[in-house]
């Protein structure tokens, strides 16, 4: 199966295009069909939550907080790396944004050095990877630890309140509601998902990443630089980790220094389930985006459907093992 | 008499105290196809990898592209003079699409690095209507190209690396693990290096896929140039009986026709 996500509509004047279109987006159409059964599921179980908006816009105010990281780490996985430290990013950026708030009050600012952290962060991760040439599983577990500490020693474990940026022009920006209800988080998921899939697909550098992810020996013998591409997927992963974190604290008003645990394995989920090889090479935005949301309803939609909280991660490890084994079988089948 | 698109001068490569490749003098003409035989170990890709600048020859050797010396080769110099390799487990990404393994690397882009994907998926369908001999339409340019065989395969690199304009290209193996209507692709794609003009040099240690495309034949042994033929002034019996000398004594005994160089074995 490739993983050249949508490139224009396939040609219909050959009798095999729409087999060769089935086979190119058929774990595309899988994630899809995934989604809408459990949807299906959830609205026969809650028909009345689930012809609300009131649960989506619950969906779309909770799930960006990993979406957004999960859609760069998609790039970071088809490289065939692995980044664990985004959790402890999350947090690492929002001791910075923390600070500079405090120091000037001025929340863009804050922003722009919280986004430079991020970005810095990633950058280190990999910087060290292809410098080192350790495997990126292990160097990440190292910085997760070293940036979670870091944010521990500077802040003492002690949350601060971030109340003074409610109701501001930036609050609104990233964490209000438009018309009262629809989520601006959505908003920049969206875009986020977008940038990543302009820069997937339509972009040199996007090609790189699959190249590098596919045969790193060949993309190197054809003059790719392997380790700039993965260098840059690192940073950008850090930087969106910490765009993620900015988003998620706002709308609580609060920074937790906990910032990101618990969100480790939903992202790895979102990526996994979209249908992005372990192996790399191969993925999609798409795949990342409906997986994403996916993970996302899973926990809300459960609990409306009147079976106990208890249930959810039992049904997350039901979705993932057969959705993956599913691709699985499927990928080998089409090749 | 033309000025060889390659030329090596006594180039010798160490590693340490192993000498891998002592005072070797090779050359290829423009569109001359050269058949670079020896078993393992007899220096095929340390020479390769001197040429393709990945190993510095040892001072004293020289390398000339074109008649023009080149002093410090670097891979990238090597790529910007028209060198091109053709490793056949190392040359196409699997999963991706024939149009993006034709273009890796050299990818066409608009501005600001965005690329003009559907010129790369036109000129990918042209070139294998014109040189592959794709004519299935189950076959597209978004095709990955782990769905097809190893002689299309090493076609498609071989077609990448005329596209662009190499002058000489290295076929490490390229018959390696294929069928023998396979390898047939693959010799015909040969032959077709040397009708677009270009040169190419054929590794290989089996000799009866190099004979019938190449004009020369160089044989090495222990790291040097064991013997040397053009194939019009040998035929392939008596190619084997030599090959034979050569692997059981490391020279090539001194009869008729071929032209002979360093005869002492190495220490």
């Amino acid at each position: 199966m490739t993983a050249n996500a949508t490139l224009g509509a396939p040609n219909q004047k050959q009798a095999s295009g729409a087999t060769r279109w089935l086979r190119r987006y058929a774990l595309q159409i899988g994630i899809t069909l995934v989604a809408f059964a459990i949807w299906i599921f959830f609205v026969i179980g809650s028909p009345q939550t689930f012809f609300s908006r009131n649960i989506y816009a619950a969906f779309m105010s909770t799930t960006p907080f990993f979406g957004i990281v999960a859609l760069p780490l998609t790039m970071v996985v088809i490289t065939g790396e692995m980044d664990l430290s985004f959790p402890s990013i999350m947090s690492f950026g929002m001791l910075v944004f923390s600070t500079v708030l405090f120091a000037t009050a001025n929340p863009w600012l804050a922003m722009v050095a919280c986004l430079a952290a991020g970005l810095a962060a990633g950058f280190l991760n990999g910087w060290l990877i292809t410098k080192f040439l350790v495997p990126s599983l292990v160097i990440t577990i190292g910085t997760q630890f070293f940036w979670r500490g870091v944010v521990q020693v500077l802040t003492n474990g002690t949350g601060k309140s971030l109340l003074m940026t409610r109701d501001t022009l930036f609050y609104n920006i990233f964490v209000g509601r438009i018309n009262g209800w629809f989520p601006m988080q959505m908003i920049w998921m969206i875009l986020v998902a977008l940038l990543t899939w302009v820069f997937l697909n339509r972009h040199r550098f996007g090609a790189h990443v699959y190249l590098v992810g596919d045969n790193k020996e060949s993309a190197r013998l054809m003059g790719v630089s392997v380790s700039r591409t993965k260098i840059m997927v690192f940073a950008i992963t850090g930087m969106a980790a910490a765009l993620a974190g900015m988003i998620a604290s706002l709308e609580l008003s609060y920074y937790w220094p906990t910032l990101g645990e618990g969100y480790l394995l939903n992202t790895l989920s979102s990526v996994f389930l979209g249908g992005t090889s372990v192996f790399g090479g191969a993925g999609t935005v798409y795949g990342t985006f409906v997986a994403s949301f996916i993970i996302g309803a899973i926990n809300a939609g459960i609990v409306a459907v009147g079976l106990s909280g208890f249930w959810t991660q039992l049904i997350y490890g039901l979705i993932i093992v057969i959705s993956v084994i599913v691709q699985t079988v499927v990928s080998k089948k089409i090749s | 008499m033309t000025t060889p698109a390659l030329e090596l001068v006594n180039v010798s490569k160490s590693f340490g105290e192993v000498k891998s490749l002592h005072n070797i003098n090779f050359k290829v003409e423009p569109g001359e196809v050269v058949g670079l035989l020896g078993d393992n170990g007899a220096g095929k890709s340390t020479l390769v990898k001197v040429i393709t600048g990945y190993h510095a020859p040892d001072p004293g050797g020289e390398i000339y592209f074109g008649g023009q010396k080149v002093d410090h080769l670097s891979m990238q110099k090597a790529r910007d003079l028209g060198v091109e390799c053709v490793y056949q487990e190392k040359a196409l990404a699997d999963l991706q699409s024939l149009w993006r393994n034709i273009f890796m690397g050299r990818e066409l882009t608009t501005s600001m690095g965005f690329m003009d994907v559907k010129k790369m998926q036109a000129e990918t369908e042209r070139l294998m209507q014109e040189h592959m001999g794709f004519t299935s339409k189950a076959v597209s340019a978004e095709t990955p190209v782990k769905t097809m065989s190893g002689g299309e395969r090493q076609g498609i690199a071989i077609t990448r690396a005329l596209y662009f304009q190499a002058n000489i290209i290295i076929l490490d193996e390229p018959t390696m693990a294929l069928s023998l209507t396979e390898t047939k692709k693959v010799l015909d794609f040969i032959g077709g290096i040397a009708k677009a003009g270009k040169s190419a040099i054929f590794i290989d240690h089996n000799i009866f896929h190099v004979y019938p495309v190449v004009d020369r034949i160089v044989v090495l042994d222990r790291g040097m140039i064991a013997g040397e033929f053009m194939k019009n002034e040998v035929t392939l019996e008596e190619l084997i009986e030599r090959l034979y000398t050569v692997a059981r004594t490391g020279t090539y005994d001194k009869s008729d026709g071929a032209v002979l160089k360093n005869l002492e074995v190495p220490a």
